[in-house]
């Protein structure tokens, strides 16, 4: 899969035609009358609405009842980002812009179409390049297509709705076991009032190996976005899930709070790769945990480049010998953002391994934060651990800290950490700027060798996507 | 050749920080021309080569540098790169995660100022880095990283050329280097005169007879003491010492 990304491509010329800023790109919006919405603020009728809108089970509005009570009864974090400017109060929990999920591309909303096509959704698909594509506006899975192939070897790739009506008992067995609505007060938000998300289950033995994509997309102001997502990957199987989400640039706050949790069975490999693009008023407040069985696999790729704040830390819990969790992270923080962000392995059988990479670029007063947590459980022999996390400063005003937290409670284990912090030096550019490359450039080379290493983990698209993300970045021109 | 570029170094002082180190430099040269300049360490050498260069850290306080009568002293180093200058670099810079042909490729399209297409890039690379004997595998090494001293010198002259320039500074490229890749290295200076003039610094007596320079300039704190031919370095390694220089001068 390593492939050096930055070796012998048109990339960088592709790129520069790509030029844009995210206003043009991302950030307009749809001015249009949604089918429905509830009102502001969160209440237990707004709960039992949005159930009854999905017209679910008792089970799921009792777990949802749980949730709300969880949340409200629990205090805001105090640690991590600045989270006093959410006002709960002030948010559209469920805003349903389309009738229903649509199979064919022609089916969905004129103007949601025309917004997706901007963004180039439906394109990825017919590209070839995917196995599957689902897309969400505001609270709704507007889209969703799975490839026959697939759909014939019994794969499901299917909005979480559908799941719970078609696929209860897959749906009951999982639902809030690896993250519980009680593990913090986002993850019991998002019980209460999720909507939309994925729910994908592969089959013993079977490989997608092409990606299956989801976009998630905020169009109303003040809206928030819960998706939920629960991927399970039978014995053997494997399955690459990217994500992609992006947000019109208004002057409110929007908050955006999704659980992610995955099953990966015994020899099994997950990779879940998110390119996190938010503008930069939208509060990205993440659980995402996966459970890894006997030799299974499970690897996190995240990019965090938009948001106002994002705080996310993707789990592994290694629960069987032979597990390995693996999270791949890049943040970039440019002026008026904080990237939070970081992930936990936890070591909870023998011979597990782990590693983490984290890359963080900070500009503009822009602030990143590594925050990552090692646990290794007593009796667990033979694991290895490894964590690298690197920062690079672009400028003075830009700040970076590191929180690794370690608590090993088995002697004969191998834990490696390293950490560095870099500031783009003036020998470098000026070594790069003697060969003829402009100020900007050099600091574009330099910023995309720092995480090249990233990068190259990720298919060809998404790895060229990825640096066009960091040109815009690096221009300054986000939010 | 029809219009040779012409470097001319006028009465150059430069200093870092509070520092005089360049005292009154003069200096002119063609392209097509080998000039050799030695001098004792610290003499400021490297200095007359990063002013050229263009480095934010060093001040040129007076004195003139122009490429064909245009100031380059008030270009970007960039723009220098654009105007045909080069410098090989004494101690070139790690940049982690760009590998050399990337870099190698976005460097002389930002000189051209044009697009090179993939192809026509691979195949001039290739035949270059058969020239300085380097393996295939080379160009997809990050730049400079992990590099050995004589791979990094290699990789400056691979950079040479490919960006072809008009006028050259080797800062020490023979040092570090083992017996036959300083023979390549001359080769491959020889084998450019005609498109590029070349400033070789050096310290060695039998990297300027392998050079054939046109001129020998020996240089004691921060100004040209002396210029001449090869005998300059002959006299060099007889003498063992720098103090004929100011005597003599
Ligand atoms: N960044 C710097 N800060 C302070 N002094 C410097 C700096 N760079 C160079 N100098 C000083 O300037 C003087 C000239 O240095 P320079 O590197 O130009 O010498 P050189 O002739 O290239 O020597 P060598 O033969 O050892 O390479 C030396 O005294 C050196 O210590
Ligand atoms: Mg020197």
């Amino acid at each position: 899969m390593a492939r050096p990304v930055n070796a012998e491509t048109d990339q960088h010329d592709e790129l520069r035609a790509l030029r844009g800023d995210y206003a043009e790109k991302y950030g307009f919006h749809d001015d249009r009358v949604n089918v429905f919405e509830t009102k502001r603020g969160l209440t237990e009728d707004i709960v039992r609405e949005i159930s009854a809108i999905k017209d679910e089970p008792a089970w799921m509005l009792e777990k949802r009842l749980e949730g709300l009570r969880h949340f409200l009864a629990t205090p805001m974090p105090n640690w991590g980002g600045d989270l006093t400017g959410i006002n709960f109060d002030e948010i559209t929990y469920y805003v349903k812009a389309s009738a229903q999920a649509e199979t064919a591309w022609e089916d969905v909303p004129d103007d949601i179409k025309r917004t997706f096509d901007r963004l180039g959704v439906p394109e990825a698909e017919r590209s070839a390049l995917l196995g599957g594509v689902g897309a969400q506006y505001d609270s709704e899975v507007v889209y969703h297509s799975l490839k026959a192939q697939w759909e014939e070897q019994g794969v499901l790739f299917l909005s979480p709705e559908e799941a719970v009506q078609n696929h209860p008992d897959l749906v009951q067995e999982h639902f809030g076991k690896i993250i519980p609505y009680a593990d913090n007060k986002f993850a019991a938000l998002n019980t209460a009032v999720w909507s939309g998300g994925s729910f994908i289950y592969v089959p013993p033995g079977v490989h997608v190996d092409i990606p299956l994509q989801a976009y998630f997309r905020i169009n109303t102001a003040n809206a928030g976005q819960f998706e939920r997502t629960l991927i399970i990957a039978d014995e053997g199987s494997f399955v690459h899930y990217v994500e992609g989400c992006t947000a019109p640039i208004y002057s409110k706050d929007s908050l955006h709070s999704a659980v992610v949790e995955i099953v990966v069975k015994r020899g099994a490999r997950v990779r879940y790769s998110t390119i996190q693009n938010w503008s930069n008023n939208v509060y990205n407040l993440v659980t995402k945990r996966a459970v890894a069985y006997a030799d299974a696999t499970m690897e996190w790729v995240d990019a965090n480049l938009g948001s106002k704040l994002t705080m996310k830390y993707p789990a592994v819990v290694m629960l069987e010998p032979g597990a390995h969790g693996e999270v791949l992270s890049i943040a970039f923080a440019g002026a008026g953002q904080h990237q939070d962000a970081g992930s936990k392995m936890v070591h909870a059988a023998p011979n597990t391994t782990s590693r983490i990479i984290s890359k963080s670029i900070s500009k503009d007063g822009g602030r990143s934060t590594y925050r990552g947590l090692c646990k290794v459980y007593p009796g667990c022999t033979g694991v290895k651990a490894n964590v690298v996390c690197d920062a690079l400063l672009l400028d003075d005003k830009a700040r970076s800290d590191t929180y690794p937290y370690m608590e090993v409670e088995e002697k004969q284990v191998d834990i490696g950490h390293e950490a560095s912090v870099s500031r783009v030096g003036e020998e470098q550019l000026f070594y790069l700027m003697s060969r003829g490359l402009d100020e900007d450039a050099a600091i574009g080379m330099i910023v995309n060798g720092f995480i090249e290493p990233i990068v190259k983990e990720l298919p060809m698209e998404y790895a060229v996507e990825m640096n066009r993300l960091i040109e815009l970045q690096m221009e300054g021109s986000v939010g | 050749m029809a219009d040779m570029a012409t470097l001319v170094i006028d009465d150059l002082h430069v200093s870092i920080g509070d520092k005089p180190i360049l005292k009154g430099l003069s200096l002119t040269m063609k392209q097509g021309e080998r000039h050799v300049l030695m001098g004792a360490n610290g003499s400021g050498k490297s200095t007359l080569a990063y002013a050229l260069m263009g480095h934010p850290s060093y001040d040129v306080t007076s004195g003139s540098v122009t490429l064909d009568g245009e100031d380059l002293l008030a270009l970007e180093p960039n723009e220098r790169a654009k105007l045909g200058l080069f410098l090989a670099f004494q101690n070139p810079k790690e940049i982690p995660g760009v590998s050399v042909s990337n870099f190698l490729r976005q460097a002389a399209q930002s000189v051209r100022g044009e697009k090179i297409s993939l192809r026509d890039f691979s195949r001039s690379m290739s035949a270059n880095m058969k020239q300085l004997d380097m393996k295939p595998e080379f160009a997809r090494r990050y730049l400079n990283d992990g590099f050995s001293g004589g791979e990094r010198k290699r990789c400056e002259m691979l950079q040479l050329l490919t960006l072809a320039p008009r006028i050259a500074i080797l800062d020490e490229t023979d040092s570090g280097l083992d017996i036959q890749m300083r023979q390549l290295v001359a080769d491959v200076v020889l084998a450019q005169h005609e498109r590029t003039g070349f400033l070789v610094v050096t310290h060695y007596e039998d990297v300027v007879q392998q050079m054939q320079p046109d001129y020998v300039h020996i240089m004691t704190d921060g100004r040209i003491q002396m210029t001449g031919g090869i005998e300059l370095a002959e006299r060099l390694t007889a003498e063992k010492s720098w103090d004929w220089v100011a005597e003599e001068a």
